[in-house]
């Protein structure tokens, strides 16, 4: 191999010169006329469009059929973050698994945890199966400060939509009383959505069904289901034969028809337990926004899971 | 007269007889009083006692309890704060506040996110040239991770094995630099090449590649105490980063330093693409520079010489979003052009490995390396190798892995090898960069 046959010298230099050159070049960030939102998940991104309307530019990181507990924090990832104005994470530790590290390397000082652009939007809600007692890692991959997949309960919706409105109201001022006429029309049009659901759902309250992983606990309280247990021994664990076993038994016992499944877990070990129960079906329920094609908002989310759950029930229970 | 007095006697006993109960009765009342009244005083020491007892184990476990009866002094009422709503159970003060000079849970709150890492290694068959312990608690890493101020985070990898314990990482990374620059300051593996950058749990092999063993002296690597800066270069087409990093010139077994001015010097320069939601490419050049140990003669470095090291690296992830879970496959090459100046002139020495990691199940990898390096000071002898990898995770915080090593030696040996693994975390470790 040739190399640079030049002094020590030279290489240096131009290694040095390199790098000071490319850190002259480069521009810093244009003012722009929308803010630009970072959100964790589909679904934050779509309530934050929903607030946000003309004066946001929204991107959303994990997709909806994809796990949100395993992204990968890309560089690409990085570049979205770095451009933020706000950045709007789940919370509950959901993304700590992959947020962090996209943060410290998105030279954005405005989206530091603890900084005027960052909003963990699970503050102020409604957070189910908080854990008490002590908490060990046996229990499998256990969320000490509660089920993170508190958006899926339309209740829920509202007080996450409230806390974007009063962070974008922080970040423009000048805008606050277009944020808070789009809250007002999104808080109408979910109010009366939810007549609807609630309707929909009324002759099956008391069902009980079974999930793959722990993700309905909000959902499913909400709409009055009973979920008695998971095609995961635990969560985190992938199916066993003896647990599944088990499953099978309790589902012919009780009764139980239904087993939801989110679209990033594999059909065949809960195909497997439906053929064993007699009149069981498996139903693969979105979890987020754009979970499935035609989901492509927040009230498009509850509007297809509740009409293909009902759908289902109304087959098992003849209701 | 006898008559009489029976009469009386008579009388009397007649008269006196059914009273006789009575004061019996009486006489009998008085002692129950007086044993009620015994038992009462008792009990309402024994209760006293008690009371005092539970309040100091109450104190003692830092819970508001009830309060002391009222025959002893009442504890002064501690003041308590309210959990905000939704806060519930997340981990901060409930109860009562410190009082300063006690022990108190929300001295706690600020202690860092500590895990402990443990890399126990085990090997089998031959090996004359470079043999490793049939069974060896190689390393355990402590980290110790927390956001320091505003300004910076820190973090700290302390690594314990065989020989010793040493900082393997310790920096300080202040991450709202302006001018798009990430800065870290302290102990740390340069960012030379990728191989070079990753702790050993992170490595999807039980060893690090020849061409690390040969070329950049092996486990360590480049690591050593200085100031990185690695700036975003902003573009519309890749994402561009250039990192350049000043060392003190101390890297066991590649640099050495004698004076304060001999300085090792990394500069990388790292492109990475998404060429679909599912695959992406990410692509590096790395140089290092510093002095080398062998113009070293009785602690003074007559020789001065340098040595310089060039690297490439790529890398290529497919990860099929929905099927994450179940499949996905890492794909690294790095080469390594070595020119290490030392008496008898210079050695020119390359090398690089191909190695591909593929999941096929949820919890199951397979693997596969192939390597050939030359040696850094004696660049004629080559030494080349291959293995096979299989690795079960029973949960994200644990691993079990096999490898089937062949490395056929420069001097002629070759060496047959089954080496196996068993990684296993506790506690909070935070994620690594990608």
């Amino acid at each position: 191999m040739n190399f640079i046959n030049s002094g020590s010298m030279n290489i240096r230099t131009v290694v040095v010169v390199g790098i000071l050159a490319s850190c002259l070049a480069g521009t810093t960030a244009n003012a722009q006329d929308k803010l630009n939102v970072v959100t964790s998940t589909e679904d934050l991104g779509s309530i934050a469009r929903e607030v946000g309307g003309d004066k946001v530019n929204v991107t959303a990181l994990a997709k909806g059929f994809q796990d949100p507990h395993f992204v990968e924090p890309k560089p690409s990832f990085i570049l979205a973050v770095n451009r933020a104005a706000l950045y709007i994470a789940v919370g509950r530790e959901l993304e700590i698994g992959w947020l962090p590290p996209l943060l410290t390397s998105s030279r954005n000082a405005k989206i530091q945890p603890g900084a005027s652009g960052y909003l963990d939007a699970s503050l102020n809600v409604r957070i189910l199966e908080i854990p008490t007692g002590q908490i060990t890692r046996a229990m499998g991959d256990v969320h000490p400060l509660g089920n993170p997949h508190y958006w899926l309960e339309p209740g829920n919706g509202r007080l996450i939509a409230q806390a974007i409105r009063n962070k974008l109201s922080e970040l423009a001022p000048a805008d606050k009383a277009y944020f808070a006429q789009r809250y007002d029309d999104f808080d109408r049009r979910l109010a009366a959505a939810e007549k609807r659901w609630d309707a929909t759902m009324a002759p099956y309250k008391g069902t009980k069904v079974v999930t793959y992983h722990r993700s309905w606990p909000n959902f499913m309280a909400r709409f009055g289901l009973e979920v008695v247990g998971y095609v995961e021994p635990k969560p985190g664990i992938p199916p066993s034969p003896s647990h599944t076993i088990d499953l099978v038994e309790e589902m012919k016992r009780s009764s139980i028809k239904l087993i939801v499944v989110e679209p990033y877990f594999s059909l065949k070990t809960p195909q497997a337990i439906a053929n064993q129960v007699p009149g069981a079906k498996v139903l693969v329920l979105a979890p987020s926004v754009g979970g499935v094609k035609e989901v492509t908002d927040y009230i498009q989310l509850f509007e297809y899971d509740v009409n293909l759950l009902a759908g289902a029930l109304k087959q098992i229970t003849g209701k | 007269m006898r008559v009489r007095r029976s009469c009386v006697a008579i009388v009397a006993a007649a008269l006196l007889g059914p009273a006789g109960p009575a004061l019996a009765q009486t006489a009998d009342a008085q002692a129950l009083q007086q044993e009620i009244e015994q038992l009462r005083k008792e009990f309402e020491a024994i209760q006293q006692q008690y009371g005092e007892r539970l309040s100091a184990l109450e104190a003692k476990l830092g819970v508001q309890g009830v309060p002391a009866p009222a025959t002893t002094q009442a504890a002064p009422q501690e003041p308590t704060v309210e959990v905000p709503p939704g806060a519930a159970g997340a981990g901060g003060p409930t109860g009562s506040l410190p009082i300063y000079g006690t022990a108190s849970a929300a001295s706690k709150i600020f202690n860092p996110d500590i895990a402990v890492i443990g890399d126990f290694l085990g090997a089998a068959g031959r090996n004359t040239v470079n043999p490793s312990p049939a069974l060896e608690m190689h390393e355990s890493e402590a980290s110790f991770q927390a956001i320091v101020d505003p300004y910076a985070r820190a973090d700290f990898f302390l690594a314990f094995g065989p020989e010793g314990a040493e900082v393997e990482e310790g920096f300080l990374t202040f991450p709202t630099v302006p001018g798009g620059l990430l800065v870290k300051v302290g102990k740390m593996r340069a960012a030379f090449g990728k191989v070079n950058t990753l702790h050993n749990h992170i490595l999807p092999w039980t060893d690090r590649p020849i061409v690390t063993n040969n070329l950049v002296a092996g486990e360590e690597g480049i690591s050593d105490a200085g100031i990185s800066v690695a700036r975003l270069v902003s573009n519309p087409w890749v994402f561009l980063e250039a990192t350049g990093e000043v060392y003190r010139g101390e890297s066991e077994g590649l640099f050495t330093s004698s004076k304060r001015g001999d300085l090792s010097y990394v500069g990388h320069l790292r492109g990475y693409q998404d060429l679909t939601d599912n695959t992406n490419v990410d692509l590096g050049a790395s140089y290092a520079r510093g002095h080398n140990a062998t113009g070293v003669v009785d602690d003074v470095d007559e020789g001065r010489f340098v040595t310089d090291l060039w690297g490439v690296d790529a890398t290529v992830r497919w990860r099929p979003l929905q099927r994450a879970i179940y499949n996905s496959f890492l794909g690294r090459a790095e080469m390594l052009w070595s020119r290490r100046e030392q008496p008898g002139g210079r050695q020119h020495a390359f090398g690089y490995y191909v190695s591909g990691d593929y999941k096929f199940a949820r919890r199951w990898f397979a693997g596969a390396r192939y390597d050939r390096s030359e040696r850094a000071e004696e660049a004629a002898l080559r030494d080349s190798g291959h293995s096979l990898l299989l690795t079960y995770w029973p949960s994200e915080f644990s691993q079990i892995r096999g490898q089937y090593r062949r490395i056929k030696y420069g001097e002629g040996p070759t060496a047959n090898e089954l080496l196996f693994q068993f990684l296993f975390s506790i506690g909070a470790h935070g994620a690594h960069p990608f």
